[in-house]
């Protein structure tokens, strides 16, 4: 697939986004609600199919997002998913873990340090945080200075 | 009288005091054969990503530089590209060929790095002894341009802080010369040798559909016929000026990913020859003032694989968000499908093959499936892995 035919078919998903931006040649970002990031990522890894990078769990002022990263390396287009999770109380997204192994330490990583919780998940224990660590301190929020 | 004896005993690992990439494998064996792994990281968590969001833009660099002492270059190297993306930076013409050519220069000294340990990983110390004396000469090349062996410390937000003085460079080309004999018979000495094949094909195989699912990088890709690396796909510094190939292996075992390693080493030969001689006149700074609001991602070809940075400004002089993705970290999990029927002797190099810095294979820990009991440690896992050379040699 050359870029054109790539967005082609990055927009038969384009009812589960929100929004599509190509703001440089070769960097696509994708704009989802946190229940279609699940559809939306199956789609990407198995049927464009992208290699998946990595996922940025952020702390925004109103809302958690969760950036998935995936290059699709035929013409080195970086596509970045975001997910936002509007709900700060209670943050829980569907794991894509269970189709991609790739992404199971990830979304232990984010769940020690920002608290998000990864339905579906096959192994939810710390990945990155001490065992004594306390209950409820998520380190990478804002709230939280050095 | 009778005077007691006191014991103390020092608990050492899994922070050991002398290594970096602290990381834990309990093996679950049943028998010889390996039927589980688990593995625990993150001993050694020191929140560069939490650290970045209080430093401003341009001294992120320096401390990127040091999540890795072997991948130096590239941490920065991927950090100031995402920065450049943001703000819109046109990098000079040589700054682009000098961070090529220290980007190559590191991916030599690390992959001869690995070519040593894992020749002492399976009994052959004349190899590890070999391969870290040429070694040398490619780091004091390093620490002539840059000041440093190590933590280079050469990158900048748009440019390189040092230039390639025009008098070293004949240096380089000789040093390059020897470095290239050298490798040249150590490679030879090493895919001609008989026992080797016999140890290493076959074994630790990540298959294509495996490497796939796990989305690994680098190497660990390239061993098993996944024709992907940065440097081609989607290039950066000054890649796309310069005629190179891409070293892929089908097969997927520890042999594999050693043959595509090597032949690495002089692809990052050829690309420097060519750097150097084609290095264009001028700066190596541009002024960058401010950076503005918005979001980039920067990728570079570390020797273990794509090493990748997201960076977020909201406008004023330190990210909001840095995310920084080491190669290791998707490497790494594919153990899970490499080693789980293999025979214990065959992890210490199976382990070894994706270059994760020597310290993880340090602490490994077999336990029996029927009574969870500990049944073997680092030591004697080596020791295992070395006999079965010594057994193949003995066969021919």
């Amino acid at each position: 697939m050359n870029s054109e035919e790539l967005r082609n078919k990055l927009s038969e998903i384009k009812d589960k986004l929100t929004k599509t931006e190509e703001p440089i040649d070769n960097r696509i970002y994708l704009y989802c609600e946190s229940e279609n990031s699940y559809a939306v990522n199956k789609f990407l890894f198995e049927e464009v199919p992208l290699r998946f990078v990595i996922a940025t769990g952020i702390d925004s002022d109103d809302c958690f997002e969760i950036i998935y990263h995936y290059s699709y390396d035929e013409t080195g287009c970086v596509v970045n998913l975001k997910a936002f999770i509007r709900d700060r109380e209670n943050p829980e997204i569907e794991s894509i873990a269970p189709f991609l192994p790739a992404a199971e330490w990830i979304e232990r990583e984010m769940h020690d340090l920002l608290g998000i919780e990864f339905k579906n998940h096959p192994d939810m224990r710390r990945l990155i945080l001490a065992d004594d660590w306390p209950e409820g301190v998520y380190p990478l929020r804002k709230e939280v200075k050095q | 009288m009778k005077k007691t004896i006191k014991k103390t005993v020092i608990p050492v690992g899994p922070v050991h005091p002398l290594q970096e990439e602290m990381e834990f494998f309990q093996l679950t064996v049943d028998g010889e054969t390996v039927t589980d792994i688990d593995m625990r990281i993150s001993y050694n968590h020191r929140g560069i990503e939490k650290i970045s969001e209080s430093l401003q833009f341009d001294q992120v660099p320096l401390l990127v530089s040091r999540i890795c002492g072997i991948c130096s270059a590239s941490h920065p190297l991927a950090y100031v590209q995402a920065v450049e993306e943001i703000a819109g930076v046109t990098v000079p013409d040589r700054a682009r060929y000098v961070r090529t050519i220290i980007a190559e220069f590191e991916r030599i000294h690390s992959h001869i790095l690995w070519l040593g340990l894992a020749g002492h990983f399976i009994g052959y110390d004349t190899v590890f002894m070999w391969a870290w004396k040429y070694r040398e000469p490619v780091l004091d090349m390093l620490e002539a341009i840059t000041g440093n062996r190590n933590n280079y410390g050469n990158l900048l937000i748009g440019g390189c802080r040092d230039d390639i003085p025009d008098e070293l460079i004949p240096k380089i080309f000789k040093d390059l010369d020897d470095i290239e004999k050298k490798m040249d018979m150590l490679t030879k000495a090493i895919i001609d040798d008989p026992i080797l094949h016999a140890r290493l094909k076959g074994v630790g195989v990540l298959t294509k559909e495996a490497a796939i699912k796990y989305a690994v990088t680098g190497p660990t890709a390239r061993g098993s016929d996944i024709d992907i690396d940065v440097r081609h796909d989607d290039p950066y510094a000054a890649y796309s000026d310069i005629d190179w190939n891409v070293c892929v292996a089908p097969e997927g075992d520890v042999f594999a990913k050693a043959v595509v390693r090597l032949l690495e080493v002089f692809e990052a030969i050829k690309i420097i020859r060519q750097a150097l001689r084609k290095l264009p006149k001028g700066p190596v700074k541009s002024e960058v003032k401010e950076i503005p609001p918005g979001e980039g991602t920067g990728r570079a070809e570390a020797p273990r694989g794509e090493t990748f940075h997201y960076v977020r400004s909201d406008g004023g002089n330190r990210p909001v968000r840095h995310k920084a993705r080491a190669p290791s970290y998707v490497n790494v999990p594919s153990f899970k499908a490499s080693c789980i029927g293999q025979k214990i002797a065959d992890v210490t190099i199976t382990l070894a093959a994706v270059d994760p810095c020597y310290s993880c294979t340090e602490r490994v820990a077999v336990v029996d499936k029927r009574t969870n009991e500990v049944i073997c440690d680092y030591d004697m896992l080596l020791r295992l892995s070395r006999e079965k050379t010594e057994r193949i040699r003995k066969s021919f």
